[in-house]
């Protein structure tokens, strides 16, 4: 009916935009910041090339860099997986035919839905205070009250904890695979004699396994540019003593508050590449412990 | 009572319990917007203001040197309206086309498109502030307004799973009755995703009512300053006496999402469930 070049006028007509926006937003910075890594540049001079040296600098004489690259592999590697368990475990008790799940559902999404914001980010520092509300509830358990402005490890697990407690988005993705799993299969498995925990093992994990692995991904990506939490909560320092100094917001300052463009743009890099190896190990992992069903299922 | 009962309220007790222990810093958030700033600390182990205030709610509304808080409430809304419409159209158009049209170099293209999913806004981020410098946008909106009339990955791989769900036979039988391809998009199409671009809308408004960094790197004058950065020059200016102000600004920027969120429930849900949008 139509000829190819018509199709291909339409296809680019309609996708043009992307083509555009991809050329100027995306691929174009991208050189950009190729190039500044190799430059040192602070936006008002011209950039000067200095080779490897921002690379070496990172790696060989900036503690402060390893520090943050240390304490933002502690955020991802704690955080993350405490947060799909959460996820699953408050997935698993809502799978069921309650009619209060509903509630319940929104009740735990709620974090999420706010977490990434400002407010929440302000709320968090509140409550973690030496007179907050976290500190008067240690103490009426028997626990001492923890300073968690004043050393970074704690500093550290404040994030941490934010970042837990929006295990919502998880959760309803948890939710939504629990529910495709046919009950005949755990029907099967009750009249074979089967326990709780190997119901668990031997078919829940595996049947979600798809999804626990999209999670572990994205979540983990996300986790690694986190931002605004470390921003707020450490009034844009990254303290006490750079225990809230995530990747990013070293990034950050080292770009808009130093004007290093050219070491920024440097960082910026290294966490591209760390991002890709880490979810190429993941997906490489998951062979092991991914379970596709071939007949439908998901 | 029965056993099945008293399970019953075991799990009501347990998984509502845990339910409101989490939700407790944002009840004691907004809780305390309605004490007294001086009191706030002191009573932080009550939850009911005593005596109850709306004090902070006026004084935070003044904002900070000449602009109201009202001000930066209007800046915020003009900001997510615009990328709102720029979503809107972009992603819908770029969406049909990849979901519909035959044409060389498709595969390749949605090749990038998903790879750019991945790609952390850092790596553009500099030279993007500078592209952005040179064509004289900084302090103003454009920077964080017009890349998204040329779209956002996320949202056009969402709509375009949506399409793949529509029969094709209703673009033939819109071409037998003369449409031509820009007809299909328009009235057979875009009235049939309209939940997708419900998903895609609501969460465009999360995503921009939230951004602090890109107003925080483009936005320097007080005047265009959006809500989070407001609160974020509340922060700033943290004193002993004025956190009652800033409690209860923050407590006004959450309801627009309580709002929608309680409006929109079951498409953001579907959104994040079907296609793990992070919400």
């Amino acid at each position: 009916m139509q000829t190819n070049m018509k199709q291909n006028l339409w296809g680019y007509i309609f996708i043009g935009p992307f083509i555009i926006g991809f050329l100027a937003f995306t691929i174009i910075p991208i050189i950009a910041s190729f190039y500044f890594s190799f430059t040192s540049y602070d936006l008002f001079n011209a950039p000067r090339w200095i080779g490897l040296d921002n690379f070496k600098e990172m790696f060989t004489s900036d503690p402060r860099y390893l520090h943050s690259l240390k304490i933002t592999f502690i955020y991802v590697f704690v955080g993350v997986p405490l947060r799909l368990i959460f996820a699953l475990v408050v997935a698993m008790l809502l799978n069921t035919a309650s009619r209060a799940v509903g509630l319940y559902r929104t009740l735990y999404y709620l974090p999420s839905l706010i977490g990434g914001s400002v407010a929440v980010a302000i709320m968090w520092r509140n409550i973690f205070g030496d007179d907050g509300i976290v500190n008067i509830a240690l103490l009426s358990m028997g626990i001492d009250p923890v300073r968690w402005f004043g050393n970074p490890t704690a500093a550290l697990w404040m994030l941490i904890f934010l970042s837990v407690w929006q295990f919502g988005s998880s959760m309803l993705i948890f939710l939504a695979g629990l529910k495709s799993i046919p009950q005949s299969y755990y029907e099967a498995a009750s009249v074979d004699g089967a326990s709780f925990f190997q119901k668990f093992f031997n078919i829940t994990i595996p049947m979600l396994s798809p999804v626990i692995l999209f999670n572990a991904i994205m979540q983990t990506i996300a986790a690694f540019m986190t931002f605004v939490p470390a921003f707020i909560i450490s009034k844009g320092t990254g303290g006490p003593l750079d225990g809230t100094l995530l990747y990013s917001l070293y990034l950050f300052k080292q770009g808009f508050e130093f004007f290093h463009m050219g070491y920024a743009s440097a960082m910026a890099w290294v966490m591209l590449i760390i991002i890709a190896i880490l979810t190429s190990l993941i997906f490489l992992s998951s062979k092991y412990w991914v379970h596709y069903e071939s007949e439908g299922g998901k | 009572m029965q056993p099945k009962n008293l399970k019953r309220l075991i799990y009501h007790v347990i998984v509502g319990g845990f339910a409101i222990l989490l939700l407790y810093p944002v009840f004691w958030l907004v809780m305390s917007s309605f004490k007294l700033s001086e009191r706030i600390f002191v009573t932080a182990d009550q939850l009911i203001p005593d005596p109850f205030v709306f004090s902070n709610y006026a004084q935070g509304w003044e904002g900070f040197g000449d602009y109201g808080f009202g001000t930066f409430i209007t800046n915020t809304a003009i900001f997510v309206v615009l990328v709102l419409i720029g979503h809107l159209i972009s992603c819908s158009l770029i969406a049909f086309g990849f979901a519909r049209l035959n044409f060389a170099g498709r595969n390749f293209w949605f090749a990038i498109m998903i790879m750019t999913l991945m790609l952390p806004y850092e790596v553009v981020m500099i030279p993007q502030y500078i592209i952005f410098a040179q064509l004289e946008w900084l302090n103003s909106l454009k920077p964080l307004v017009v890349p998204a009339y040329f779209g956002h990955p996320f949202f056009i791989f969402l709509l375009v799973q949506f399409i793949r769900t529509i029969p094709r036979e209703l673009d033939e039988a819109a071409i037998i009755d003369g449409s031509n391809i820009f007809g299909i998009y328009y009235r057979i199409i875009l009235p049939l995703i309209v939940p997708a671009l419900a998903t895609t809308a609501i969460f465009t408004f999360y995503w921009t009512w939230d951004n602090l960094l890109g107003p925080v790197l483009y936005l320097n004058s007080p005047s265009k300053y959006t809500v989070s950065m407001a609160l974020n020059m509340f922060l700033s200016n943290e004193t002993v006496s004025n956190w009652g102000a800033m409690f209860a600004m923050s407590v006004v920027s959450l309801v627009p999402v309580f709002i929608i969120f309680f409006i929109f429930q079951r498409y953001v849900v579907e959104g994040i469930s079907t296609s793990g949008l992070k919400g």
